[in-house]
């Protein structure tokens, strides 16, 4: 793996190579879902619309980024005996700052995603990264690292979000400031079930909603990156 | 290894300081907090009259100041289970969750009076169960305190796209609109009934596959309803005696 312990004698912010690789390597070769198969709770449970998804998407970056930073900058200070209650600290004072800010600045998407917020704290993708990358490496390839896997979630969770909501809502972005209605049975929508004499025939579909779906579509998605990234296939 | 002393004094030093800085956060978001879950809760209870709203609007279209000056130019009565009003308490400082733990006879009814127009309407609140966890929801009955204007329900826990339909598909409170809940003086609730409503003017429909969560709202609107009873005879009979004299 890309992220066993890395000789530097570096500047403190550099940009090269082994840092881009670090916010590109989870999108796809490494990604957190698909090829690691972590966080699968919150991705189940938060992807039936695209917003509430978006936002989950936000919460874990901010988490994954600036506890893989504070853990790395005390990594030669804390105690390997306790280092997991100590992380876990880390972990969930930042997910109490973002739980206060959701509830002061964004109260309706606070509600939706209720408990799933809190569960930031045991989702495995945080941890992971700290016992695997921030423990080993300097602070800023750490929060690099950081911010890389809280986009690969966020992507698999937004591509999941985008498809159980026009399929199972008929809308995108519901609930945020540019929610666009597509396909459903009043005048509100872009295309009107009701009048339309192609689209009559066309129901939202409940499976979508359920948690279930996303399971599927996660499957289909892992299915397509190993179809044409076959490095990732297990040949044994 | 590190020693003990180091060990706990590192603990000691991080958790101290994590908590420190998290009661300031607190303590500098709390006001907003506290606002917003305000705001959110009145902006719950209006959709029981979104119809009936000032410039037609949504109540997703108001913005929070207007929702604040709604609330503060409603009259806010607060019911005992006699139907008497109690003094000094707001219908907005009442705790449905907390009024439902306590005895029956303890509760208190929050009742929002809503004007538009120079119509009167009465919101009541209400509180049940569904499949998993506890629903609610608000009704509003127009001035004969008979007749139903509008209906806003919400959950804790009920599955997406079955029970949860009680609060995300428009057509299920839609229906509520002009169903009676007294015949012939007689109080008969509202029934959300499995296989489609038979009667028009009691019964909707129930949400297919939410067999559960549809008796918990009939359940919820009965009991709930049947509590400010006291009260709906006494505006039932005035609004009678009004009816008489404009004749």
């Amino acid at each position: 793996m890309a992220e066993t312990a890395v000789k530097e004698k570096e500047p403190l912010f550099q940009f090269g190579k082994k840092e881009r690789q670090l916010l590109t390597d989870p999108l796809n070769d490494n990604n957190p879902i698909t090829v690691q198969v972590l966080g699968i709770c919150s991705a189940l449970a938060v992807t039936s619309l695209v917003y509430p998804s978006v936002v989950m998407a936000v919460a874990v970056t901010f988490v994954t980024a600036f506890s893989n930073l504070f853990t790395s900058m005390l990594r030669n200070y804390i105690p390997k005996q306790v280092r997991m209650i100590v992380q876990l600290v880390i972990i969930a004072s930042l997910v109490t700052v973002v739980e206060l800010l959701l509830k002061s600045f964004n109260y309706p998407i606070y509600k939706q995603l209720s408990v799933y917020i809190g569960l930031i704290i045991t989702n495995c993708i945080v941890m992971g990264r700290l016992e695997a990358f921030a423990m080993a490496n300097k602070p800023w390839r750490s929060f690099l690292d950081g911010i890389g896997n809280g986009l690969g979630y966020g992507a698999i969770l937004i591509i999941v979000g985008i498809i159980r909501e026009i399929f199972g809502k008929g809308s995108l972005f519901a609930g945020s400031p540019i929610e666009m209605k597509i396909i459903g049975p009043t005048a509100d929508y872009f295309i009107n079930t009701t009048d339309s004499a192609f689209f009559g025939w066309y129901a939202n579909n409940n499976l979508m909603v359920l948690p279930a779906a996303a399971m599927f579509i996660i499957g289909i998605l892992i299915w397509i990156q190993r179809s044409y990234n076959t490095k990732l296939v297990d040949v044994s | 290894m590190y020693t003990t002393r180091y060990v706990i004094g590192f603990i000691f030093i991080l958790t101290a300081s994590v908590a420190v800085g998290l009661t300031g956060l607190r303590e500098a978001t709390k006001n907003m907090a506290v606002k917003n879950e305000d705001i959110f809760n009145k902006r719950a209870i209006l959709s029981a009259v979104e119809d009936y709203l000032p410039d037609g609007k949504k109540v997703k279209d108001l913005s929070d100041q207007e929702v604040a000056q709604i609330f503060d130019n409603m009259q806010q009565p607060v019911l005992n289970m006699q139907g008497e009003v109690l003094d000094g308490v707001q219908a907005e400082d009442i705790d449905m969750a907390k009024e439902r733990k306590k005895p029956e006879a303890e509760r208190r009814l929050p009742l929002y009076i809503y004007e538009h127009n120079g119509q009167k309407f009465y919101i009541l609140s209400v509180r049940g169960n569904g499949l998993w966890d506890e629903i609610w929801g608000n009704i509003a009955l127009k001035s004969d305190g008979n007749t139903i204007a509008g209906a806003a329900f919400d959950h804790k826990g009920e599955t997406p796209g079955l029970g949860a339909e009680i609060k995300d598909n428009p057509t299920f409170h839609k229906q509520f609109e002009g169903k009676k809940i007294y015949e012939d003086g007689q109080y008969v609730s509202i029934k959300v009934r499995k296989g489609g409503a038979k009667n028009p003017e009691h019964e909707v429909d129930a949400i297919s596959g939410a067999t559960v969560t549809s008796d918990g709202v009939t359940e919820m609107l009965y009991r709930g309803i049947n509590y400010y009873q006291p009260f709906l005879k006494e505006i039932r009979q005035s609004d009678s005696a009004q009816g008489l004299l404009m004749q």
